[in-house]
């Protein structure tokens, strides 16, 4: 059973009220297809069936697992390439220069989903970081249950076949059983911790690295703003932002320089980038 | 670009006909290693791409990895697995035996085409 335009605005308002994502009409089918494990293990008859049951009781483990269950993603290891690119061509080097004294770098992954981001970081820092240098990257989410599965580190024979070259797997990953566990030295450096981008961020010392990539998408404007006026309290100076391909700061926070590099785009804060090198916006 | 498909089983082949020739690239076809050998061998020139499985009567994936690197002609070809042999050693045999990339059955569109981004043969971000 289908839901009706109601129940539709009822589930898109609930979510943007918990994540502030924004689902457009024509997200219809994501909606009803994701609500079906719901359904099925909250015990309604069907996503409609859930949706009347949780409003007349709005029992709050339902309202977590209906926003979780509408606010993740797929992902893939080097999502898009380019930006791990960048990272390890131009931003490694950069922050190797301009931390010589610390030899220490903090790399933000923000929606990190099932943690293949984080771990795609992790792996190219180690590759990439000259010796006795160390690293700590810290991966948030907004679902508990993406962050369980990050944390556990085991991913499916076809999550490993998602962007992850032949040679890495070998070389980070063990097979356990059906699936592929990353090595503990990569685990080692990871934290995770849920977070909601869209309410008041918790102090946290301040990164070199932030990752924060295809989420602005399902945000309005407003939110967008609130979130990388966030972002830039937390980014260090001289550190650099990446967004996902079809997100920018230009028109929403001018606080931010673009600096193109390659095929892809990184951001720094106007106060601490070398204008030298940025782009227009 | 042309790629050949090497895998006993139809189905498997005109799965990968399908994505890789959505990707551009015109499809050669065998059954098997040995095969793919005697269909090289009337080419012109070596395509691009050889999506190949393991497990293959007459001469299997590995052996024509083998065959392949050891072939002057061939050598530009760029040899992705595609097999549902998925234990780590043998990821790491066949690497060893000059595969490129190794992809695991079952697989998506998505994953063979972003493996073949890896690879520099398709754009990075396309879809099958």
């Amino acid at each position: 059973m289908s839901l009706s335009p109601t129940d539709l605005a009822f589930v898109a308002n609930l979510v943007r009220r918990e994540s502030s994502i924004v689902l457009g009409p024509e997200k219809e089918y994501l909606i009803e297809a994701r609500l079906v494990p719901v359904a099925r293990e909250t015990g309604a008859a069907n996503v409609a069936d859930l949706v009347a049951r949780f409003q007349r009781s709005p029992d709050p483990r339902v309202r977590q697992r209906v926003v979780e269950a509408l606010t993740t993603n797929e992902t893939s290891w080097f999502r898009d390439r380019e930006p791990f690119r960048a990272l390890t061509d131009m931003v490694v080097p950069d922050l190797v220069r301009a931390r010589a004294s610390s030899r220490h770098l903090r790399v933000w992954s923000a929606a990190c989903s099932s943690g293949q981001e984080p771990y795609s970081l992790a792996i190219d820092l180690q590759r990439t970081l000259p010796p006795g240098w160390t690293y700590e990257i810290l991966g948030t989410d907004i679902s508990t249950e993406m962050l369980d599965r990050a944390r556990k580190g085991e991913f499916s024979q076809v999550e490993v076949n998602r962007g992850l070259p032949a040679q890495l797997l070998l070389e980070h990953f063990e097979r356990v059983g059906a699936y592929w566990r990353i090595a503990p030295g990569l685990r080692r450096a990871i934290s995770f911790q849920q977070l909601n981008l869209a309410v008041p961020m918790p102090a946290m010392a301040p990164f070199d690295v932030v990752f924060l990539r295809n989420v602005l998408i399902y945000f309005d404007v407003e939110t967008k703003r609130s979130v990388l006026r966030s972002v830039g309290r937390l980014l260090r100076p001289d550190g650099w932002l990446f967004l996902g391909g079809a997100e920018t700061t230009i028109g929403v926070d001018d606080n931010y320089v673009r600096v193109t590099t390659g095929r892809t785009s990184a951001y720094r804060l106007r106060s601490g980038a070398p204008m030298a090198a940025a782009g227009k916006g | 670009m042309r790629a050949i498909v090497i895998d006993d089983s139809r189905a498997i082949r005109l799965i990968l006909r399908r994505i890789v020739g959505q990707a551009g690239f015109e499809v050669l076809e065998a059954g098997d290693g040995k095969q793919a050998m005697e269909v090289l061998a009337g080419l012109d020139g070596a395509p691009e791409l050889a999506l190949i499985d393991w497990n293959m009567p007459n001469m299997n994936g590995l052996e024509f990895v083998a065959a392949a690197r050891g072939d002057q002609r061939l050598r530009d070809m760029t040899l992705v697995m595609v097999t549902t042999e998925s234990e780590q050693s043998q990821v790491a045999r066949a690497l060893a035996a000059g595969a490129h990339e190794y992809v695991i059955k079952p697989f998506t569109s998505d994953a063979l085409m972003e493996k073949l981004a890896l690879l520099g043969l398709v754009p990075s971000g396309a879809q099958a």
